[in-house]
Parts: structure tokens; sequence; C-alpha cells
């Protein structure tokens, strides 16, 4: 028997997700209303919700003081750079993993996957002194290879997912129909694909994006993406509440824009292959 | 042209061998059955065949021209799937395409083959259309049609039909069989289903755990199985298995006797027995006899009209002529 849904329930329901969903986008709207604001207002207590003096003088400042479309660009070029080549190294491998497994492919993807819980900082002095070496060191070279090696296992695993939905069959099929490797994975694999590949590129753009703990560790000024732009306005002169939440939504706004357009595709990437 | 043989193959996965050394000969247009249980290695067979497999030892030739190291798609085969394997993003007409475009042969000739494969398998219609928008048997025609565009030296069927219901089957076989009068060439095909064997083949190779257990046209393997696997295999309902004092009478271990060799009677008869379930066809009933002391059940094919009750007891007469006899290594006996 199929669960029975009241409208009572229903509405409890709907109720507590919007709650949860506006709980978590709290932080995010006082940031975007904060930038709106005077200093003055923006540390006044009580707290001042709505009722302020809308002003877009912050976003003046900030412009006028940092360049801003240098560190848009930097961003750009590390998330789209480390996704493509994420892509180039990671295809191969989960089409390998997926179609010609080996009695080892369960313990390197769970290998791979272990390193995510490996603490950052605790390859920070080998990578550092790695880049001093190699004179990487802000550089958007340098921090395009870090961003890829950090994101590659997961680029794998879902990649890896993806291509197990295809049936093997169909890639025989092609083989048998006279296809070459190269043919089938261009016409075939690729093709049947796409929306997981499409999903996964875009999840790693985002997790690049965001990503701070690497780029204002590795980066000084030639190299600084968003992340840096934001932390260069938590100045220890004092706390610029407002300036901070200005630059704050100057950095995220191309990305929630971008995240906002392609919801469908995300939950489709963060579920993996668990629900077909 | 496309005759197939297989020298001493053998086939290992690891330290599994699935196929011991098999020698095996499939003429050309010769339509060829593979038939046997699930895992007895039919279907590795015929992925040997195609190059989808990587033989362990031995030598597959194709038309006397060594193929073992080829890859699949220079043997000249063309394969059909059991789950069709069609290409999903792509049109009908895409999906036919796609082996001449592999080709590299000039769009008129794509145009003019995947149109004459249409027109023979009724897809004209469909050509436009996804393989999702296609019922089950349209999908397989495509399969097919895919096949056939490449105007092999022999088709590969790897079970083919399992995936469609009982009545599509039917007509399905009927046109396989009928595609093979028209081409005339080579068909190797893989069940579990020894129907489709006996209608559709020339010649059936009955395997079980990789070995050939018999090779012969299905007449052959029906009136003499060479042993106990393939008597039993072969034939609907299975063949009934005697052993004891009865099969002693006729200097055998073991006698067998087709159900539709038994003679039933209401009043006198060589055995008696029990009636327990009966099955009515309409054409045919099959009756299922108990107690007979001669086995735990043996079953009986009788008229339709024929109408025995469960718990009647019955009178049964095999046909002297078609007895069926086994020394205790299951083999035929002459």
């Amino acid at each position: 028997m199929a669960r029975a849904v009241t409208p009572r329930r229903k509405l409890v329901n709907t109720g507590l997700a919007w709650a949860v969903g506006l709980l978590i986008f709290f932080p995010i709207l006082w940031t975007i209303l904060t930038s709106f604001k005077t200093e003055g207002q923006a540390i006044a207590s009580p707290p001042i919700f709505l009722g302020f003096d809308w002003t877009l003088e912050n976003y003046s400042v900030v412009m006028e003081r940092s360049d801003y479309g240098r560190f848009l660009m930097n961003s750009i070029i590390i998330a789209g750079g480390s996704t493509i080549l994420g892509l180039i190294v990671a295809v191969p491998a989960a089409w390998s993993m997926a179609f010609v497994p080996s009695q080892r492919t369960k313990d390197i993807l769970l290998w791979m996957l272990s390193t995510k819980m490996l603490p950052a900082v605790g390859v920070l002095y080998p990578i550092y002194l790695l880049f001093i070496q190699l004179g990487l060191l802000d550089s958007r070279a340098g921090l395009v290879v870090v961003m890829m090696l950090i994101n590659l296992p997961i680029i794998v695993w879902m990649l890896y997912t993806y291509f197990r939905e295809i049936p093997g069959e169909i890639l025989e099929a092609a083989r048998m129909d006279g296809a070459t490797l190269k043919e089938e994975v261009l016409y075939i694999l690729t093709p049947m694909a796409i929306p997981g590949i499409a999903s996964t590129m875009l999840l790693n753009f985002i997790l690049a994006w965001n990503e701070a703990f690497w780029t204002l560790n590795l980066t000084a000024v030639d190299a600084a993406p968003l992340t840096a732009f934001i932390a260069s306005y938590s100045s220890p002169e004092g706390l610029f509440f407002a300036k901070l939440s200005a630059a704050s939504t100057m950095a995220i706004a191309p990305i929630l824009i971008l995240g906002w357009f392609s919801q469908k595709q995300l939950v489709r990437g963060l579920t993996f292959g668990a629900v077909k | 042209m496309g005759r197939i043989t297989l020298e001493q193959v053998t086939k290992s996965f690891g330290e599994t061998q699935v196929i011991p050394p098999l020698d095996l000969t499939i003429e050309d247009g010769e339509f060829a059955v593979f038939v046997g249980p699930s895992g007895c290695g039919k279907s590795t067979l015929l992925r040997l065949i195609a190059g989808l497999e990587d033989v362990t030892s031995g030598e597959i030739r194709i038309d006397g021209n060594a193929a073992t190291s080829l890859a699949p798609a220079k043997r000249g085969l063309a394969m059909v799937f059991q789950s069709y394997a069609l290409y999903p993003h792509m049109s009908v007409r895409k999906n036919i395409a796609f082996p001449l475009r592999m080709a590299k042969l000039d769009q008129a000739e794509i145009d003019r083959r995947v149109n004459g494969a249409a027109d023979v398998l009724n897809l004209t219609d469909y050509l436009d259309r996804r393989p999702g928008q296609l019922s089950g048997g349209q999908r397989q025609r495509v399969a097919i049609g895919r096949a056939i565009v490449r105007e092999p030296a022999a088709f590969l069927f790897d079970e083919p039909l399992s995936n469609l219901d009982a009545a599509l089957r039917v007509g399905m076989r009927l046109e396989i069989s009928e595609l093979h009068e028209r081409l005339k060439t080579t068909m190797i095909y893989v069940t579990h289903d020894q129907v489709e064997a006996m209608t559709m083949a020339d010649k059936i190779v009955v395997l079980r755990a990789g070995h050939i257990e018999q090779v012969g046209s299905p007449l052959d393997l029906y009136r003499a199985p060479r042993n106990l696997f393939v008597a039993g295999f072969i034939g609907s309902p299975k063949m009934n298995f005697i052993i004891g004092a009865e099969a002693a009478k006729h200097d055998a271990h073991t006698i067998g006797v087709r159900p539709e060799h038994i003679e039933v009677s209401d009043s006198e008869g060589m055995w008696s027995g029990v009636v327990g379930v009966s099955e009515h066809l309409g054409s045919d009933t099959f009756f299922h006899i108990h107690d007979t002391g001669l086995a735990d059940t043996l079953t009986v094919r009788a008229g339709g009209e024929v109408g025995f009750k469960h718990g009647d007891r019955i009178h049964l007469t095999p046909r002297a002529d078609v007895i069926h006899r086994f020394d205790a290594n299951g083999l035929r006996l002459a």
C-alpha cells in the first residue's frame, strides 16, 4: 500500500523543508544584504534586517581599490583549466576501470578516494617546497595542476560510476562494427555519457572555484583568484564588514548564477549513479 | 563464403578452464545452433569466434584463413546481441549505417544498403526513430539490420530472442529462418532453448561444461542421442529414464523412453501408474504418472481428448522400436 500523505502532513513537510533551506541560505542572504549597508549599519546592534539605507558605495570602493577583473579571470582559468585537465586524465582512467577492470580496480578506486581523507595541511609543506623548486609559486599553471590533482579522485569516481551504467555489449557491438578505440570513445561512449560528463565538469568547476586553502597558500598577486580577493578584505587594520560582504558577493555571484541554471545537472551529479 | 573451423581451441579465465580443447567445423551456408544449459560455455565459444574474447590456445580459421589474432571487425562477421546493443543516441538509420560509416563507404552506397535492409526487415517507416521509441521486436530487427548491411561471411546470434515475449519469439524465429533461406549465409546461433535449436538448425552442437556432447542434425539428435545428457536435453517434454530391473530386461543400465512414445490405456499395458498432474494443451495432454515402480515420475504425451483424472490408475506401453539404451557411463548402446 502506498504511504498516505495527508494535506496537513504535506504542509508541515513543506514548511520544514523551507525552514531548513532558509537556514542554509541565511548566511549568504545576510552577506548580500550587508553589502548594501553602510559600515555603521553593518555592525549596528541590534542588527538591521531590511530597514536600512540601501547603498552601492561598498561596491564602488571595492572596484576602485582592487582589480576585480584580474581575480575573476584567475578564478576562471584555475577552475576551468583544472576541470579540463582533470577530464583529460580521468576519462581514460575511468574507461579502463569501468570496461577492463582488473582484480585491483576496486582497491585503486578506494585508495584514490582515501587521499581525500588526508588533511590538506599535511601535504602543504612538501608541495610548497616543490613549488619553490619548480618556480611555480603564485603561478596559474601550478594552481591548475594542484587543483586538478585534488579533485581527480572525485572526477574519476563520478565518471567511473556513469560509465558503469553503459552496457558493455554496446561497446562490443561498436567493436564488431569496426570502430577503433578512438571511434568507440568518440562516437559511442562520450555521447552516451554526456549528461554524466557535464555533471562532473560542473561539480569540479564549482569545487575548484570555491577552494580556498591552496589558493590562499600558493598565490600572492599574479595568480590570486577570487578567494584571495575576499581574504584581502578581512584586513588586520579593522574589520570592514560591508566592504568584505560586497567583495564576497562579487566573488560568489558568478558561481551562484552558474549553479542556479544547472541545478538539475548538479543534483543528478551529486547523487552519482545511485538513483537511476 | 563463411566456413568456420576451430582447431584445438581452449579458453581459460585465470585458473579456470571454461573451454577444454575443442574441434568444430561449421560449413559455408550452414545454420549452426550452439545449445546447452546456462554456464555451458556456448556464449564464450561464440565470443571466441567473434573475437570479443581471445583464445587461450588453438586456431580459428574463417574460410581457411587464420583469424585467431584478428580484431573482431576484421573477421568479416556480424553479431546480434541478446540485449540488441543498439546505440541509444542514434536514429535507426544511423544505427544501421554505423558499420558502413566505420568502413568508410561513400554516402550513396550507405543509403542504398540501409534502405535495402530496412525494406527487407519492414523498418522503412521507423528509420528516423530512436531505439527507445521502438518495441522489442522492432529493436531486434534493427540489430539484425545492422548485421545484414555489412554483408558478412557469417552471422553470430547470442540468444537474440530471450528478451522477447513468447508470441513474438515464435514470429522472430520464423523471420530469422526465412532470412537464412534468402541469404544462404552461415549463421551461428546460441540459445538455451532446445525448441529454437530443433526448429531452426541445420546442425546442432550440444555443449556441456565447455565440452561438445554431440553434433548433428536435429533429427539425428532426437533419434539417436549419444548419451544421457543429450537424450535428456533434446526433446520436450524431457525423455523418461528408467533404471534397475526394467532396464536390465533390455540389457542396459538405463533405458530412455520419450513421452510421445508411450501408449496409454485404461485397461491393459506393460506398466501401470497413477495420474498426478495433467497439463492440457488442447492439441496434446501431458500426464505425469506416479507409483509406476520404475521412476519417481513418468511423463506421457497423449491426445488432447484423452481425459484421465487425477488419481486414476492407468496402463502404459512403450513403443519397443524407440527405446533408447544406455550403459552405466551414460553412453548409448548400439
